[in-house]
């Protein structure tokens, strides 16, 4: 049998395709959004679409993140597909009321009469000493809030088929990407940064989570670049005999109970990892989920990997202080599974 | 174009600072340029080297910064947004520890918990931040303060013209006109935001004009003219300090490097830094000071070379100091 090349993307490319190829199929789709045309968007996010379809429909803003999230949502309720960039996540301060009073509510208070199929994209994560306010995931504090889907997906693969369903949602969907992630010529080079991507459009379910590795003895849980550490961290435990389950989040509003519970009642032993705050966040949720509905499945307590509750510090050594790694990930995991 | 002499009618002394300034300021981030590169070569990567993350250096921007805060005094504010150095640098924050946390060490002004968007030297009411516009609220409560404790302080305030577009300067206009506040809102417009131009994002030409909407004093200063800064700036510092309210001053400026190091540009000619440059306001002020006899050539160079030796020796004080202790980052979230 001959050998098929397999097509490797990195995640600016993945997702930049799937913009394109939904675009191509529905004349309502469009970008709206700082720097998302000349540049390409400042994470690679809308690369070449600039240049294939003109600014009528990529659309470069003002600094006015209130008013082009906003007129995202009126766009939205005429039933135009808009693609919204929040350029780091760290900047929704600035227009909160819009998404959370506004995109997040208009569907329910209007008893359903109003749909918004919008998509609000916006990079996410530290660990390039980008510093307090231009390091943050906010995971938690946009899954915390009813009405909106909320993901994040980890891979190339997913980053593709996640934005094609986003797009194709009726819902606004709140599209979380990592920039360490994006395989960015001026960010780290990580193997998990490129994958293998189809051309063709396909779709990745936005509410289901994703067994990457399986294993008997630890479910290990992250999202992102924790769930990339989790994998790093679990080929060093299956060296010392220890077998972790690896779960990829993927979608953090709705979460996928299911997956995660059955995994514990395999494994009987939890670990969270999480690249946003400690307290009220996913790692607090997805323990909450577990003593709710498998308590009495484990055999140890939950352990909980998270950025202890401080701001991002500048300083290398500050922040790889409070990041996760996969070391705090296997240190952890050999306590757990040692633990009688 | 060359700075006209008839300007000339500032003090030789305020002129010699605003000159000893602008070069203290650009060789500040010269060096920031080396400095950064190091650890990013061959491959670039924003995370490596001495002096990681995002670097928003203001070559080519110095006379804004320098206009104005000829004008100021240790107890009037600034605040700053991402692209700071030289603002701090002409409000006089300390060299040595804004260059130690820039390169992460415990001796710098945050401890190296803030980095170079977040620089805070309380001793000279000196802040920056990262995020777009949100320092101009800041400078409002400056002012709102120096009114209420009965002071004629006056609070500045620097943003992009990008900012301008954000609705935080809208308010805060508006805010600041209706409590007549001693507030100078300085817009740097160097064309771009990052890679959006003005004419692209912004409804009036400039954005001075903006302050007819609030009933206000607007000035315009064109061709990055340190001398024509620097006298707009006298009569809206004049007007703060007087109570009779806010001033917006537009600013034609250059950014001659990229939004941030590493920015490839590929939204600007390839041609235009190269004629920015041409256009160097540190060169026109160096010829001019010479041609109008203000200064010898001598006593130039020994205004260079204090300069230069000050930003030497804060850059060997940020690489000798030491790095803080990891745990450290749990520190300061609250006051003990």
């Amino acid at each position: 049998m001959e050998a098929v090349k397999k097509r490797m993307l990195t995640g600016n490319k993945a997702m930049a395709e799937a913009i394109d190829l939904e675009m191509e199929r529905d004349p309502n789709v469009f970008v709206l959004g700082e720097d998302v045309g000349k540049y390409g968007g400042i994470f690679g996010s809308t690369q070449g679409l600039f240049e294939k379809f003109g600014g009528d429909r990529v659309m470069d803003t003002p600094i006015s993140e209130t008013a082009f999230i906003g007129a995202a949502i009126g766009a939205a309720a005429e039933g135009l597909r808009p693609i919204t960039e929040l350029m780091f996540v760290d900047f929704f301060g600035v227009c909160m009321d819009q998404i959370y009073n506004h995109m997040a509510k208009i569907q329910y208070m209007s008893g359903g009469n109003v749909k918004l199929p919008m998509v609000l994209m916006t990079a996410v994560g530290g660990g390039y000493n980008d510093a307090a306010q231009h390091s943050q995931t906010l995971y938690a504090t946009f899954a915390h809030l009813p009405g909106m889907k909320v993901v994040a997906p980890s891979t190339p693969h997913d980053l593709k088929g996640m934005m094609i369903s986003a797009i194709r949602d009726d819902n606004p969907v709140v599209f979380m990407f990592h920039k360490t992630l994006q395989g960015l010529g001026w960010m780290d080079q990580l193997d998990a940064s490129v994958s293998h991507v189809p051309e063709e459009a396909y779709t990745v379910p936005l509410d289901k989570a994703n067994v990457v590795r399986e294993g008997r003895d630890v479910t290990i849980v992250g999202l992102q670049m924790t769930m990339h550490y989790a994998l790093e961290a679990a080929e060093k435990l299956a060296r010392e005999g220890i077998e972790a389950e690896v779960i990829d989040l993927r979608s953090l509003a709705p979460i996928d109970k299911e997956t995660i519970l059955e995994s514990v009642r395999k494994t009987h032993r939890l670990i969270v990892a999480d690249e946003d705050y400690l307290s009220y966040g996913v790692t607090a949720e997805i323990s909450a989920i577990v003593a709710e509905e498998a308590l009495y499945d484990l055999e140890a307590p939950v352990k909980r990997i998270a950025i202890p509750d401080v701001p991002i510090p500048y300083s290398r050594p500050l922040e790889q202080f409070v990041l996760p790694n996969a070391d705090k990930i296997y240190r952890e995991a050999i306590k757990l599974v040692n633990e009688e | 174009m060359a700075l006209t002499s008839e300007k000339v009618t500032i003090p030789v002394e305020k002129l010699k600072w605003m000159y000893e300034t602008m070069v203290k300021s650009r060789y500040f981030e010269d060096t920031m340029v080396e400095a950064y590169n190091e650890g990013k070569q061959p491959v670039f990567n924003i995370g490596a080297g001495p002096v990681p993350g995002e670097m928003h250096l203001s070559t080519g921007q110095e006379p804004a910064a320098v206009g104005i805060c000829a004008h100021l005094q240790k107890e009037d504010t600034v605040t700053s947004p991402h692209r700071p150095h030289h603002h701090a640098i002409a409000k006089g924050v300390d060299l040595k520890r804004m260059t130690a946390e820039m390169f992460g060490k415990v001796t710098g002004l945050g401890k190296g918990k803030g980095g170079h968007m977040h620089l805070f030297d309380p001793d000279v009411k000196f802040s920056c931040g990262g995020i777009i516009a949100a320092g101009i609220p800041h400078a409002v409560g400056a002012a709102l303060a120096a009114k209420k404790k009965g002071k004629d302080w006056v609070a500045v305030t620097f943003v992009g013209e990008g900012a301008a577009n954000a609705g935080g300067f809208h308010e805060s206009l508006n805010l600041a006109a209706v409590w007549k506040l001693p507030l100078i809102v300085v817009v740097e417009d160097n064309a771009y935001g990052i890679s959006v131009s003005k004419r692209d994002s912004t409804a009036v030409e400039s954005n001075d004009k903006r302050a007819a909407a609030y009933g206000i004093a607007g000035a315009y200063v064109a061709n990055n003219d340190p001398l024509e800064m620097y006298r707009v700036s006298e009569e809206a510092v004049k007007r703060a300090r007087s109570g009779a309210g806010p001033t917006i001053i537009e600013i034609e400026t250059h950014r001659h490097l990229g939004h941030f190091q590493g920015d490839p540009e590929l939204y600007r000619d390839m041609e235009e830094v190269p004629g920015l440059r041409k256009l160097d306001p540190i060169m026109k002020l160096r010829e001019l000071m010479i041609v109008e006899g203000i200064a010898t050539e001598e006593e130039i160079e020994s205004l260079e070379t204090t300069a230069k030796k000050e930003v030497d020796e804060a850059y060997a004080f940020a690489r000798e100091s030491e790095y803080p202790k990891p745990e450290e980052a749990l520190e300061d979230v609250f006051s003990k």
